[in-house]
């Protein structure tokens, strides 16, 4: 089984953001592989693990971006594509699925794999922007895929403790939800191996597609604190008693 | 402009959220002079369609295939944008549920359209039309706008808006029109199968009206009958942020946060929780928020309406006591 990871790279979690404009400074943090999309990448190493095939890491941005190809490919990925592209943060989601997608059309794959969402722009669109320009059958928000005789059984996550089972014939693109496995880390091995391996690098403007923008994020802001506290003092006893009170005479939720 | 709402139900069964929209709807409405449709999508769904028309809402598309019996993207996709295409609407509106992220920002590709997902609040800036949806984890929030010509499409999150203030019908009842649509069972690939749950005891906790939430503050397993006494006395459901899920403490089901439950309660009363955005993504809907934690600097209070900076350990018993005593 054949399967495309796509993997974005993000800010560290815990990188101080400084804002400017509609992005923030990239200059003095630290990037790192979105964590959802680690997940999918686990996802799609269990599945040659166990079906055979190839798994190729496939990210999009800036130069920095090879760092995260390279922590998939030291965690077992055969090799990775990087579209190089300096202005990937200003994509709307349509846009850089397009991108992507033109990639992947260039190969031949049975799967196509994306973490749920991004953990800076957070659009979740990907997967399945990706289904649809790729004319291919999707699902989103798995938690498990058994794959046998060219289909797949899932099982997908719905609100409120639902699931559901869903089955899925091959070739599809699926969104993996987060806690889905258990994710490994590169051994050294890996990371000796991953220096061989091939990282190829294609421009957008090659992948022969032309990109209009839905949307535009204009400005990005620290939230405003919308509601002011009341503290209910004293002791704990006291605090309760005005809190019952509070409840019930002035929110009346109670 | 005309706004039309995409509603979602299942086993015959409101998504609630579905109000939410409804209501923001018309809040844009009334702000832009614009009408509002509803849309049922499904079979036999006909008395979820009279239930819209009772709402102040222009006309109620009544969208009714066997082959839309069970949710599937495919079939959604198909048959939605054969709506849109004859019902021309300006903007388009789902709440942000996990089975519109499966087939809305498709559905609005097909029309050669971007979506703006999860959307918080919606801004009328000079007659342009601003969302505003949360980036970077909620430390953020993002001021987005369409760029390309209408239809355009956008969701919002639960909680967003209020599903109590979605007005009603002035004259009676808006007309139901039944939009029939082209769907042949080969356009749609994916099967669905078995709904279940997979623990017997699972809630819905998003049609809970109070909650008690505990967090790290807990600290041990056997500490938690003293929250689960809290919301016996309110007559509330427990749950949990993440930490507590992950340890086994509490069900996963019981999770509230953008990997769990997102719920818009009437109290949401969190126990030694800190506040982390990934779950107060899940909560801050609540209409009334009710902080207990020692830290009073922790983020928690930013968002709620009431605090108290103490021992959850001392505060619990003394509020099961208040609680049993407001009730007798």
């Amino acid at each position: 089984m054949n399967i495309i990871v796509c993997i974005k790279q993000v800010p560290a979690k815990d990188a101080p953001l400084s804002i400017n404009g509609n992005w923030i400074k990239e200059s003095d943090i630290g990037f790192e592989m979105n964590e959802p999309d680690s997940y999918a990448l686990e996802e799609a190493l269990r599945l040659k693990e166990k079906h055979g095939g190839e798994v190729i890491a496939l990210s999009m941005g800036p130069e920095r971006v090879k760092q995260t190809i390279k922590e998939a490919l030291a965690k077992g990925a055969d090799r990775g594509i990087h579209i190089a592209d300096d202005n990937f943060a200003q994509l709307d989601p349509l846009g850089a699925a397009t991108y992507l997608a033109a990639a992947i059309k260039k190969e031949e794959v049975d799967l196509v794999l994306t973490g749920l969402q991004s953990d800076d722009h957070g659009f979740g669109q990907t997967g399945v922007l990706l289904a649809g320009l790729l004319d291919l059958p999707h699902a989103t928000i798995i938690m498990a895929i058994e794959a046998q005789d060219g289909k797949m059984r899932l099982k997908r996550e719905l609100e409120a403790g639902w699931f559901q089972h869903i089955e899925c014939p091959l070739p599809a693109v699926l969104s993996i939800q987060s806690g889905i496995n258990k994710v490994r880390y590169a051994t050294l091995k890996g990371i000796m191996a991953a220096k061989k391996k091939e990282i190829a690098t294609i421009t957008p403007q090659t992948l022969g597609v032309t990109v209009q923008p839905t949307q535009k994020v204009e400005k990005i802001y620290i939230p405003t604190k919308t509601k002011k506290t009341e503290f209910l003092t004293g002791t704990p006893k006291e605090a309760a008693t005005k809190l019952v009170e509070k409840l019930k005479f002035e929110a009346r939720v109670i | 402009m005309k706004i039309l709402v995409i509603t979602e139900q299942r086993q015959n069964k409101w998504n609630n959220t579905s109000f939410e929209t409804l209501a923001a709807a018309q809040h844009i409405a009334k702000d832009t002079s614009s009408t509002v449709s509803a849309v049922v999508i499904g079979k036999g769904v006909a008395s979820f369609g009279d239930e819209l028309a009772a709402k102040n809402v222009a006309e109620v598309l009544l969208v009714e295939n066997d082959l839309l019996e069970n949710y599937t993207p495919d079939g959604y996709c198909v048959a939605l944008k054969q709506v849109i295409e004859s019902a021309k609407p300006d903007l388009v509106l789902f709440p942000h549920t996990y089975q519109v992220r499966d087939f809305a920002p498709k559905l609005a590709a097909m029309l050669g359209k971007g979506m703006i997902g999860d959307c918080i609040a919606y801004k009328n800036e000079g007659g342009k039309l601003v969302f505003v949806r949360q980036m970077f984890q909620g430390k953020t929030s993002a001021d987005v706008t369409f760029q390309s010509a209408a239809p355009w499409f956008a969701s919002f999150q639960a909680g967003a808006f209020r599903a109590d203030l979605v007005e009603p019908n002035a004259s009676g009842k808006a007309p139901v029109n039944t939009v029939s649509v082209n769907l042949s069972a080969d356009q749609i690939r994916t099967k669905p199968l078995d709904l279940f749950k997979e623990a017997k005891s699972a809630v819905d906790l998003t049609q809970a009206p109070l909650i008690v939430a505990i967090g790290r503050g807990i600290k041990a397993p056997e500490n938690i009958p003293q929250a689960e006494a809290v919301a016996k006395a309110l007559g509330g459901e427990i749950a949990a942020s993440r930490p507590i899920c992950d340890e086994g403490w509490l069900p996963m089901e019981r999770q509230i946060g953008s990997s769990g439950q997102t719920v818009a309660p009437k109290l949401y009363l969190a126990l030694g929780i800190s506040g982390a955005i990934q779950h107060v993504v899940g909560m801050k809907g609540a209409r009334t928020i009710v902080a207990v934690n020692k830290d009073q600097n922790a983020p928690i209070f930013e968002i709620a309406d009431y605090g108290i900076v103490a021992d959850i350990f001392e505060v619990m018993p003394a509020l099961t006591e208040a609680l049993e005593k407001a009730k007798s």
